[in-house]
């Protein structure tokens, strides 16, 4: 092989760097953990679906709603546990999960997830203290 | 073929060196409106357009304008464009590149732009320039790449690249109807309402391409020692003054319709343009200048460069920077009879009647220039790989 | 390059071709079947088509600017619509102008002095035949066939602006800057904010509507009732009827975008 003393250490480096989020959390002190999340503070016990299959399908759920509710015009509602809420993530899903630090945020940051829905969509506490205290 | 443009001479790295330090300065100017918001620009709510598609309706004219060298050459076999087509095809790439970087620095949520690919909408003549623009982008690689590397290794091109090659020259038309079409279909802009701005773009086009090709050959003459012949250069001139002769023209009927019918919506975007319109106490006039000088350089360099030919003194060697001088005045012309008079001139009055003048900041002229040095570092990659190879074949 | 090594070259392109365009065919062939079935009722199971219009009776608006500011007001309480000073960057979905910029293709020399003294309410036409929507590259903006008003879906607006230059009334603001620090009014908790980089406009209220109640500035202009609000399309409605016993005006009718509001001068 020609320069085989430039590339065999240049090799070397590349591995190290492609599995370096292996090697570093197998040496490093503090384990990483699964997210918990926190349920909703209000005591709710049921979503529109159960838990695994919004943890899966919450988003394809939400583009659905957005559709139906600005391009058909369908604002209907849902209903859980007997109380009715509007279609949407700000009418439905923030009125029981108000804590969105401890729960919505927990697996995002963890996946490194970055969804722009609360650009716009006010969250529970944005709602009730006024954006300027809240931001 | 590449590693033609990874060798060079301490100019051509200097050259790119100071492109990438304006690039740099783009970029950076970039970062900020990204961050920061549009209201960086000179663009508000009554003036919604502004540098940005100015510079990109400008620039898609020049992409267009290799029409002028690959029409003649591979539909009516004039022999003499025979080395030069190769360079109207490497000054579109560069050019629709500008293009589509204007267009990403333009619109509010760039990162949506998939949106326009997800959610085709066939009644939207922005999709539909998407569309062409990105096509003639794939037709000139690959004809180019193709032709070029089959003239390095000294064979015919293969017969299946002609087929791309003769579509393209329809594609050219089109990417600039097209664009003429974003314009020319707004009921709220009557300046731009007219069945002329498309033929008025594409004749705007065929003189300004093939300009930057004519000050491209004379510079490589110079520093690069490729001739393009004088021939090839007589005849671009020729189209070039035919073309920037028919856009006057179309200009000056502009004029007519708007100046004899006296209607204000034709009338009021060539007062602001060419005498300024006063409302309220406040005169509007920041473009008047512009536009006259546009208007003297145009008539100007026209009678240079006709001079020349009817003296016949255009084959002389001293020619050259007669030629050069004329075919600027002619190109600076046109950029600003389209990118400010036309753009800006229709932008200026709004669909309430009034006047907003345009200014646009330094943040926004930063990314502009930003992206033009990232078409003339690719211009000046391309030629260079392709004088090389020239070189290379004749040896 | 021998012809091994290019037959190779020609089998990866192909081959990498196809794995790349592979999710995209899978997705085509799964036809419409949504992974999540329908959850709510139906709430506006209208049949025949409704047309919302608005007829604004300028004539009781004229010496009332407190009232026109009101209507302002109440539309950005509901939708938390930020507020610049600087007119470059402004948000207005409704907002007070003089006759010359409401009605520029009809004429002012010799106008009425009330006309000269007075401002007019202007806001998004939600026309019949919308240029906004027709050049709108990604169907952002659309017309709801039902009920007639132009919408917005503004998590798709790329914010090309290209709506803003096809609209002959200026009916469209565009977000320059983030617009949240600038909401200078109690937030409406019910309804989201824009992100910066989207275009908005009007919405004929149509949250509103789906619960019953009336247009924000129809609210705040019932001390005077300038505003009438209602079905078009429906020959018993009142809009209907304040529209067959008063002469109204339009904007610019003759670009052919059969607006829905109609003015009585």
């Amino acid at each position: 092989m020609y320069n085989k003393g430039l590339i065999v250490p240049g090799l070397i480096i590349l591995v190290l760097l492609v599995t370096f989020p292996f090697w570093f959390d197998a040496f490093s002190a503090t384990k990483s953990t699964d997210p918990t999340v926190e349920p909703p503070p209000g005591g709710e016990q049921h979503c529109i679906y159960p838990a695994d299959e919004m943890r899966a399908e919450h988003m394809v759920i939400l583009n659905e709603w957005r559709d139906d509710v600005l391009r058909n015009g369908n604002r209907g509602t849902v209903t859980v546990d007997g109380k009715v809420y509007g279609k949407g993530l700000q009418l439905a899903c923030m009125k029981c999960h108000t804590n969105k630090e401890e729960f919505c945020d927990r697996c995002h940051t963890y996946a490194s997830v970055t969804p722009y829905c609360w650009d716009c969509h006010l969250t529970p506490t944005q709602q009730k203290a006024g954006l300027k205290e809240a931001n | 073929m590449i590693e033609k443009a990874l060798r060079g001479s301490s100019r051509y790295w200097t050259w790119l060196g100071i492109l990438a330090i304006f690039i740099g300065i783009g970029t950076f100017c970039y970062v900020r409106q990204f961050l920061i918001g549009q209201g960086l620009t000179g663009m508000g709510r009554d003036l919604g357009w502004g540098l940005y598609i100015s510079q990109f309706t400008f620039l898609v004219g020049v992409a267009a304008g290799g029409l002028m060298l690959v029409l003649p050459y591979y539909v009516h076999d004039f022999k003499a464009f025979g080395r030069i087509t190769v360079l109207g095809e490497f000054l579109a790439i560069p050019a629709l590149v500008m293009c589509l970087l204007f267009i990403i620095v333009d619109i509010g949520q760039p990162l949506r732009a998939m949106n326009m690919i997800l959610h085709p909408t066939p009644n939207s003549m922005l999709f539909w320039d998407m569309c062409v623009l990105l096509t003639y982008l794939f037709l000139n690689l690959i004809c180019s790449w193709v032709i070029l590397t089959a003239e390095r290794k000294e064979v015919a091109p293969p017969k299946w690249i002609y087929i791309f090659v003769y579509i393209s020259i329809p594609m050219a038309v089109s990417i600039h109807t097209v664009t003429a079409m974003l314009y020319c279909g707004l009921p709220g802009h009557e300046f731009w309402l007219s069945a002329i701005t498309a033929p008025r773009f594409l004749a705007s086009a065929f003189a300004a391409g093939p300009i930057i090709i004519v000050l491209a050959c004379l510079l490589m003459k110079r520093i690069a020692n490729f001739d393009a012949g004088k021939e090839a250069i007589n005849k671009i001139l020729t189209i070039i003054i035919y073309a920037a002769l028919i856009n006057a023209f179309f200009v000056c009927m502009e004029f007519f319709v708007a100046y004899y019918s006296t209607i204000p919506g034709h009338m009021h975007s060539l007062d602001y343009l060419f005498f300024g319109i006063e409302e309220h106490g406040v005169m509007y006039n920041n473009l008047v200048p512009f536009m006259w000088t546009s208007v003297f350089l145009c008539f100007g360099g026209l009678i240079v460069l006709a001079w020349l030919k009817l003296s016949k003194k255009v084959m002389t060697d001293a020619a050259d920077w007669i030629i050069a001088a004329g075919c600027l005045a002619v190109f600076l012309s046109l950029f600003i009879d389209k990118g400010l008079g036309f753009v800006l001139g229709g932008l200026a009055i709004t669909p309430f009647d009034t006047v907003v003048e345009y200014y646009p900041t330094v943040n926004e002229i930063g990314i502009t220039i930003g992206i033009w040095a990232v078409g003339i570092f690719m211009v000046t990659v391309l030629y260079k790989l392709a004088v090389d190879v020239e070189h290379e074949v004749e040896e | 390059m021998d012809t091994k090594r290019r037959t190779f070259l020609k089998a990866a392109g192909v081959a990498a071709l196809a794995g790349i365009s592979a999710p995209a065919v899978s997705k085509l062939a799964e036809a419409s079947a949504s992974a999540v079935p329908a959850v709510a009722e139906n709430s506006g199971g209208t049949a025949g088509k409704m047309r919302y219009g608005m007829v604004i009776d300028m004539r009781k608006l004229y010496d009332r600017p407190d009232i026109q500011e009101k209507m302002a007001a109440a539309c950005r309480y509901v939708h938390n619509i930020p507020t610049f000073d600087d007119p470059k960057s402004e948000i207005k979905w409704i907002w007070s102008a003089p006759y010359e910029q409401a009605f520029p293709e009809q004429s002012s020399t010799h106008n009425a002095d009330v006309i000269e003294e007075s401002q007019f309410i202007l806001l998004c036409n939600h026309c019949d035949n919308p240029p906004c929507v027709r050049v709108c590259p990604t169907q952002a903006t659309f017309k709801m066939e039902h009920n007639g008003i132009v919408a917005m879906d503004y998590h798709r607006c790329i914010g090309c602006r290209f709506c803003m230059m096809a609209c002959p009334y200026g009916a469209r603001s565009f977000n320059w800057f983030e617009p949240r620090p600038h909401i200078a009014q109690e937030i409406n908790p019910e309804f989201p904010t824009r992100m910066r980089g989207v275009v908005e406009k009007c919405n004929f209220c149509a949250e509103r509507l789906a619960r019953g109640e009336k247009p924000a500035c129809q609210v705040a202009a019932a001390e005077v009732g300038a505003i009438y609000f209602g079905d078009l399309n429906d020959p018993e409605s009142e809009v209907r009827k304040v529209l067959a016993e008063n002469p109204t005006i339009q904007r610019k009718p003759n670009l052919g975008t059969k607006p829905s509001v109609f003015y009585i001068v």
